[in-house]
């Protein structure tokens, strides 16, 4: 995907949120750190432009929620959680850049009700590259891209990465085989 | 980063900004109507302390709590230590229970090292006699950059009884660390000899340092540790080395003033200074919590072998 694609995935994606909730009344927009947080807030814009009503947006880190803490050498990097809202009562959008296992998504819903009790949780990914290993499904999804278990989805933002684009990347060991 | 934590010179610059960036987070769970997140679940935490502490005791079961441990805390009055159990005995039986963290404060300094020798689990160090207490150090850093934005060049004055005190000594260290600039004022009886190879400027008029300082660090006179006559009178200490009403004047606009709590107010501050909005003493007490379960998640949320863990 390219940041036409992106573009494209993200107006379709606020079109279906709106659609689905029949408006924008009573929705906020929470995007998983690192990636989720800036997609949800380029979805809110798409939103407030198609609706002319702006819609909340959060940030949630669900470093503290995830099950593999101990797992690996060295303790999962943090990152910020902003939550300005009440959720209680709305219905709340979590926003993630890759849907893969579900994990990540489990861990989201855990730490999204220690903020609240949302009247709905609807997910939206801007990739859903498949290899669920728990009962999650998005809601909302950007474009399904068939890979490998073994393969690495980036997606890149320019917030952070400086451009748009979603690659599918051998795993880091054969990738530098090739190049060695 | 390393397993333990006895003293600041067992983290570099880099953990230390790694701590206390981590800490923003957790001062974030603690502003929630639910503080608490279930990052360390299953693990144990021991609070061993064979001196009286309020503060650093409560603040650590706090963060344990917080992060979903479980929270043994052992004091020494009505314990099997005052039966006569050796430190050695009591470290082997938290160890055989399956401690996967002990926080320890003792008397003696160089507890906590040699109970590293005992226990596989992970050693805090809540203070040993008058050797060090980095996560006072490293909670004062991280109230000194959430208020004054940086820590690189910051003017910081330690103002008392430098020589009993372990806040003293892991507060210089962490600073010379950062790169801010620390000074030890006090009367020459109560300023260690080898003070200048911490890295810090030593002076012994507080007025001529106060109008320099981003911060003003005040240490609390420690009666208790002191076996001889350090100064010749409380009074006169107070006056010499007191933060006082009018002294405080004399500090720029925006500088801090700091105290490791208990306080004895009236001794090394006055009543009215230590209650003023640039004092950030109450402040030092929350964000402890963050910086403790900081600690806690960095030293315990990576897989090195812990006693309850498969190694």
């Amino acid at each position: 995907m390219d940041d036409a694609d992106i573009r494209r995935a993200l107006t379709r994606i606020a079109h279906e949120i709106l659609e689905r909730n029949k408006g924008a009344s009573g929705v906020a927009l929470v995007g998983i750190a690192a990636r989720g947080d800036d997609l949800a807030r380029r979805l809110a814009g798409e939103i407030e432009r198609i609706e002319g009503s702006a819609v909340p947006v959060g940030a949630l880190d669900i470093t503290f929620y995830r099950d593999d803490i101990g797992m690996r050498a060295e303790a999962p990097e943090v990152h910020e959680t902003r939550i300005g809202f009440d959720i209680t009562g709305r219905t709340v959008v979590l926003v993630d850049d890759v849907l893969f296992t579900g994990r990540t998504i489990r861990a989201a819903l855990d730490a999204l009700v220690d903020f609240g009790r949302p009247t709905a949780i609807q997910l939206a990914v801007l990739v859903d590259r498949g290899h669920r290993e728990l009962p999650i499904r998005a809601d909302f999804v950007g474009k399904n891209v068939p890979t490998r278990k073994d393969e690495d989805v980036r997606v890149c933002l320019a917030e952070t990465d400086g451009q748009d684009a979603v690659l599918v990347q051998e795993p880091a060991g054969s990738r530098m085989g090739d190049g060695g | 980063m390393n397993r333990h934590l006895l003293s600041i010179h067992d983290v570099s610059a880099q953990e230390i900004v790694r701590i206390l960036d981590t800490a923003e987070s957790f001062r974030e769970v603690g502003s929630r109507v639910i503080k608490k997140v279930p990052a360390l679940r299953g693990r144990t935490v021991v609070n061993l302390f064979y001196e009286n502490s309020t503060r650093t005791r409560i603040s650590f079961e706090l963060a344990a709590k917080r992060l979903s441990a479980d929270v043994i805390n052992f004091t020494t009055s009505g314990s099997s230590v005052s039966k006569g159990e050796s430190l050695k005995d009591t470290a082997l039986t938290l160890q055989a229970m399956g401690a996967d963290a002990i926080v320890i404060r003792h008397s003696s300094s160089g507890a906590p090292l040699t109970l590293t020798r005992w226990v596989n689990g992970s050693v805090l160090n809540a203070g040993d006699g008058t050797h060090e207490h980095p996560t006072q150090a490293l909670l004062d850093l991280y109230t000194m950059r959430d208020r004054l934005g940086r820590l690189e060049g910051l003017r910081v004055a330690i103002v008392g009884d430098v020589l009993h005190s372990r806040v003293a000594r892991s507060l210089s260290f962490a600073l010379a660390k950062l790169g801010a600039e620390a000074t030890l004022v006090g009367p020459p009886t109560l300023i260690p000899p080898d003070a200048p190879a911490w890295g810090v400027q030593v002076s012994h008029d507080l007025g001529s340092v106060l109008p320099k300082l981003d911060v003003c660090y005040m240490l609390r006179v420690q009666t208790e540790r002191q076996r001889q006559q350090y100064f010749p009178s409380v009074r006169e200490y107070a006056r010499l080395f007191g933060l006082t009403r009018d002294r405080v004047e004399l500090l720029p606009e925006g500088a801090l003033v700091m105290h490791p709590g208990p306080m004895n107010r009236g001794v090394e501050i006055d009543s009215d200074v230590a209650d003023l909005p640039r004092s950030v003493i109450e402040e030092q007490v929350t964000n402890g919590i963050a910086i403790r379960m900081s600690l806690l998640y960095l030293l315990l949320g990576g897989s090195a072998p812990h006693a309850g863990a498969d190694a």
